[in-house]
C-alpha cells in the first residue's frame, strides 16, 4: 500500500509521511495489513456490519421515524497515536479541564474573571445555558464537569488543536468501548503483535469516580449510582444503558423517580430507594420541570431544590453548558491562563468573534476561506464551511450573518489531518478528529488513553459528525 | 429492581410467549385447511380469530374467511394493534428497555429474531412462504428461551419473566380449550366420528401436545382424555396444571426475595386449592366452558396483582 496514499496532497496524514512512507506509529500495523489475503479483511469488513448490528449498537437519528435505528459505520482501520504524543495531549487536556472546572465555580461565584476585566460580563448574560440557580451554590466536592469530552483535531506532526469542549453532556464513550471489542474479536493477533494502552476499564473509572462525589446527605455504605436516560428513543440510549450495565448502576427514567422526604428516590420493586449520584443523560432544560422547562416528562419535579440543600449529585453539574458556548471557547486560552497562572499546553483554533465590529468585517470579506459556526451550535448543523459552499449558500449564510453577527464565530478551515479507511478499492485517506473523554472527581482528573476518533467517510469532506453521515475508527495509544 | 424494569421483563415474555401461541394456532389451522373441505377450511380460519378475539377488526377489513387474509391479518395486519410483527416489536422494546437486567445473550437473541422476523414481514406472506414464518416465529421463541435459560441470574428479574410466560401460556391454553369447548363435551353421537377425531387432534396441535398425547395414549384420541391432558396433567409444559405450579413457584420465589408476601400469593394459593384436586369429571360435571371462565378470570386478578405487589406503575 506504499505510496498510494496522500502523497501530493497538503493535509497531514497520520500513517504516511509526504513521501508516502509508513510513519513509525504504523509501522507494525502496515506490516500485518500487507500480510493479509484481499479476501480476509472484505470478509472482515462485513462481518463488523453484522456484529454492531445484532448486539444493537444503534443510535436514533432525530426528527425521523421513532423506530428508526442506524449504525455508526465503523471502520477497521486503527487511528494511532504514540505514547509520546498522547503524553503532551493528556497534558494538555488535564491544564485544560482543571481551568473549565474553576472556571464555572468562578462563574457561579464571585465572577473574578469579569471583575478583572478577561471576559466580558455580556457573554454570560447572553448565553442560554447560564443558570440563575446555580449562583452561589457549589457542587458537592466543587466538581461540575465530571466528564468531559475535549475534541482535538491535527494539523501536522506536533499540532493538535482544541476544537471544541463538551462540558455538558459529552456522547460517544461507549463507542470507544465497542470499536475496542470489536477490533481485539475480529484481528486478535494484531493486538498480540502491538501493545495497545487498554481502555475497557473506563466504566469502572467512571463508576469510582461518580462514587467519590456523594453528596452531603449520603448515609454511608455503597454510594446508589444511578443514569437517568430519556428513554429508549433517545439517540444514545444504547450508551446509556450500555454504562449503566458496565458500572452496575441503575438505569431511570423520570417516571421512576420521585422526591420523598427531601431525597430523589427511584420505584423499586421493593419500595423507594434513594439515590445519591445521578448521572444523567437529560439536558438542563428539562431536568426539573419546577425550575425550567414546565412541560418536561422526562424529568424529577423538585430535583433542583435537593439539589441544592444537598440531597443528591448531579453529574455533570447543571449549568455546565456555558462552557461549551463557542463564544466561551473563543476566550479559553485567557480562561486557561487566568485559571492556572500557565499558558495553554493545546492551543486553540484561531476565533473570528462576529460579534466584535472588526472581525465582523473580515469574516464577510473572507467567507469563502472560513468555517463560520453557530455560538450555540452542535452536531455540525447551521454551519458554514467556506470552501465547500457554492456562492448561492455563501450568499444565503452571509445574511443570516449580517442579521444577527453576535450568534456566530468563525474559523480558518483547518487543514485536518486524514488517515486512511478500508474501501472496496483498498484504503483511502479521509478527515477525522479526536474526543478523549475525562473524568474529574475530588481525587483528580483521569483521562483514558484513547477515545472516540471520528471520520468522514466522503472524500474531501471535513465533517465527521454521526448524524451526518461520518463513521469511527478504535483509537490506539501505543504503550511505550 | 425498578418497578418499571419489572413491567419490562413480565412484558418482554407474555409478548414471546403469545406471539410463539399465535404461530402454533396458525400452524395446526393451516394443517386443518389443507386437510378438509373448503366449509370445515372457513369455519377453521374464523375460529382463529375468535380465539384471538379479532372478529370486528377483521370482519371491517374483509368479507369472508381464507387462509391468506387471516394470516395475513394476525401476522402483519396495520390495523389489527395486535398483530405478531408488533409483538415481537414489543417483546424487543421491551428488552431494551430492560437490557441491564437480561443477559447479553438473551439480548442478542431477542434482536436477531426481531430483524429476521421483521424482515420477513414487511411484506404480506403468501402461500409458499407462510410455513417458514410460523417456523421462524416459533424458533424465535425457543432461542431466547435457550439463551435465557443458560444466561440468566436467578434474581427477581428471572422470576418475573418466568412469571410472564406461565401467565400467558396458561392464558393461551385456556382459551383455545374454551374456543372448543362444546367439541369435547362427551356427547354420545359424535363418539369416533372422523370429523370430531380431526378436530380433537386439532385442539391439541394449536397446544403442540398432539404428538405426546398420541404417544402417551397409544393414538387413543377421544374427548375425555384430552381434557385430563391439556388441563391436568402437570407433566405437559402448556397444560394448565404445569402453569399454575411454575407459577406458583415463581411468585413464592418472588416473596421470599422480598421478604413479604403480596395478594398475588394470596389469590395463587385460592386459585391453587381449586384445581389441585380436581379430577376430570368433576369438571366435566360443573362444566367445562364455567371452569375455564373461571380459571381465565384467576389468572388475570394474579397477573394485576403482581403489577401491583411490585410497584410495576407509579
Amino acid at each position: 500500500m506504499r505510496g498510494s496514499m496522500s502523497a501530493g496532497s497538503s493535509n497531514f496524514d497520520e500513517m504516511f509521511d509526504g513521501s508516502g512512507q509508513t510513519r513509525p506509529a504504523y509501522d507494525e500495523y502496515c506490516r500485518w495489513y500487507n500480510e493479509q489475503p484481499a479476501e480476509f479483511l472484505k470478509r472482515k469488513n462485513r462481518e463488523a456490519d453484522d456484529s454492531f448490528r445484532r448486539t444493537g449498537i444503534t443510535f436514533n437519528v432525530y426528527g425521523e421515524d421513532a423506530a428508526e435505528e442506524r449504525l455508526i459505520p465503523f471502520d477497521m482501520v486503527p487511528r494511532i497515536i504514540t505514547a509520546n504524543e498522547w503524553r503532551k495531549v493528556s497534558r494538555g487536556i488535564e491544564q485544560r479541564v482543571r481551568a473549565l472546572n474553576s472556571f464555572l465555580y468562578d462563574l457561579y461565584h464571585r465572577q473574578e474573571i469579569v471583575r478583572a476585566g478577561r471576559l466580558p460580563e455580556r457573554l454570560l448574560r447572553k448565553n442560554d445555558a447560564w443558570l440563575a440557580n446555580m449562583v452561589g451554590f457549589t457542587p458537592p466536592g466543587g466538581i461540575y464537569t465530571h466528564i468531559v469530552g475535549i475534541d482535538l483535531v491535527r494539523t501536522g506532526p506536533d499540532e493538535f488543536f482544541v476544537l471544541e469542549d463538551n462540558a455538558r453532556t459529552p456522547s460517544g464513550v461507549s463507542y470507544m468501548l465497542e470499536n475496542r471489542e470489536t477490533m481485539m474479536g475480529m484481528f486478535p493477533d494484531l493486538f498480540s503483535r502491538i501493545a495497545v494502552e487498554s481502555v475497557s476499564n473506563y466504566p469502572r473509572r467512571l463508576a469510582r469516580s461518580l462514587a467519590a462525589c456523594v453528596p452531603p446527605a449520603f448515609t454511608g455504605g455503597k454510594p446508589t449510582v444511578a443514569v437517568l436516560t430519556p428513554g429508549i428513543y433517545n439517540s444514545a440510549y444504547f450508551e446509556h444503558a450500555f454504562l449503566a450495565d458496565q458500572m452496575g448502576a441503575e438505569l431511570v427514567e423520570g417516571s421512576d423517580l420521585r422526591v420523598v422526604g427531601g431525597r430523589v428516590q427511584m420505584r423499586t420493586t421493593l419500595g423507594y430507594k434513594p439515590i445519591d449520584v445521578l448521572y444523567r443523560r437529560v439536558d438542563d432544560d428539562y431536568l426539573d420541570p419546577l425550575t425550567f422547562n414546565p412541560d418536561s416528562a422526562l424529568g424529577v419535579p423538585g430535583i433542583m431544590d435537593v439539589y441544592r440543600a444537598g440531597g443528591i449529585t448531579i453529574a455533570n453539574a447543571p449549568g455546565t453548558g456555558v462552557a461549551d458556548d463557542k463564544a466561551i471557547y473563543s476566550f479559553m486560552p485567557e480562561i486557561v491562563e487566568f485559571y492556572t497562572g500557565e499558558k495553554p499546553l493545546l492551543p486553540n483554533v484561531q476565533t473570528w468573534r462576529c460579534a466584535d465590529k472588526d472581525s465582523l468585517a473580515y469574516v464577510l470579506d473572507n467567507l469563502a476561506e472560513l468555517v463560520v459556526k453557530e455560538v450555540h451550535g452542535s452536531g455540525g448543523y447551521g454551519m458554514l464551511i467556506g470552501p465547500t459552499s457554492s456562492k448561492r449558500e455563501i450568499a444565503a449564510f452571509r445574511e443570516k450573518l449580517v442579521a444577527k453577527p453576535d450568534n456566530y464565530i468563525a474559523q480558518p478551515t483547518l487543514a485536518l489531518s486524514t488517515c486512511p479507511i478500508y474501501t472496496a478499492k483498498g484504503l483511502a485517506p479521509r478527515h477525522l478528529d479526536l474526543r478523549p473523554f475525562v473524568l474529574v472527581s475530588p481525587d483528580g482528573i483521569d483521562i483514558t488513553p484513547g477515545g472516540l476518533t471520528r471520520v468522514a467517510l466522503k472524500k474531501g469532506s471535513l465533517v465527521v459528525n454521526s448524524s451526518q453521515g461520518g463513521g469511527t475508527k478504535d483509537t490506539w495509544v501505543l504503550k511505550d | 429492581m425498578l418497578g418499571r424494569t419489572a413491567h419490562s421483563l413480565f412484558w418482554m415474555f407474555r409478548y414471546l410467549e403469545r406471539a410463539e401461541n399465535t404461530a402454533r394456532l396458525l400452524e395446526a389451522a393451516l394443517r386443518m385447511a389443507l386437510t378438509r373441505d373448503l366449509v370445515t377450511a372457513e369455519a377453521e380460519w374464523r375460529s382463529v380469530i375468535a380465539t384471538l378475539g379479532l372478529q370486528r377488526a377483521y370482519e371491517a377489513l374483509h368479507d369472508g374467511y381464507d387462509g391468506v387474509s387471516v394470516w395475513n391479518f394476525v401476522l402483519r395486519g396495520p390495523s389489527n394493534p395486535g398483530n405478531v410483527r408488533q409483538m415481537f416489536g414489543a417483546v424487543r422494546s421491551n428488552a431494551r428497555t430492560a437490557r441491564i437486567n437480561i443477559s447479553g445473550d438473551v439480548w442478542e437473541a431477542v434482536n436477531e429474531n426481531w430483524m429476521k422476523l421483521d424482515a420477513l414481514l414487511v411484506r404480506p406472506v403468501g402461500q409458499m412462504a407462510v410455513g417458514e414464518v410460523l417456523t421462524a416465529i416459533r424458533r424465535a421463541g425457543t432461542q431466547v428461551h435457550g439463551a435465557f435459560d443458560g444466561s440468566m441470574l436467578r434474581d427477581e428479574g428471572y422470576h418475573f419473566s418466568r412469571a410472564g410466560t406461565f401467565i400467558e401460556r396458561a392464558d393461551s391454553t385456556a382459551r383455545i380449550l374454551d374456543m372448543k369447548y362444546f367439541l369435547l363435551l362427551p356427547s354420545l353421537s359424535y363418539v369416533g366420528s372422523s370429523l370430531d377425531t380431526g378436530q380433537w387432534e386439532q385442539v391439541l396441535r394449536s397446544v403442540a401436545g398432539a404428538r405426546v398425547y398420541s404417544w402417551l395414549n397409544a393414538g387413543q384420541i377421544e374427548a375425555r382424555g384430552i381434557v385430563e391432558f391439556v388441563v391436568l396433567d402437570d407433566r405437559f409444559p402448556r397444560s394448565l396444571a404445569f402453569c399454575r405450579n411454575a407459577l406458583r413457584d415463581n411468585l413464592a420465589a418472588l416473596a421470599r426475595m422480598h421478604g413479604v408476601e403480596g395478594r398475588s400469593n394470596v389469590l395463587m394459593r385460592d386459585a391453587d386449592t381449586r384445581i389441585s384436586h380436581l379430577c376430570v369429571d368433576q369438571i366435566f360435571e360443573a362444566g367445562l366452558h364455567e371452569f375455564l371462565i373461571d380459571f381465565l378470570n384467576r389468572n388475570a386478578a394474579i397477573a394485576q396483582a403482581v403489577a401491583q405487589d411490585y410497584r410495576f406503575h407509579t
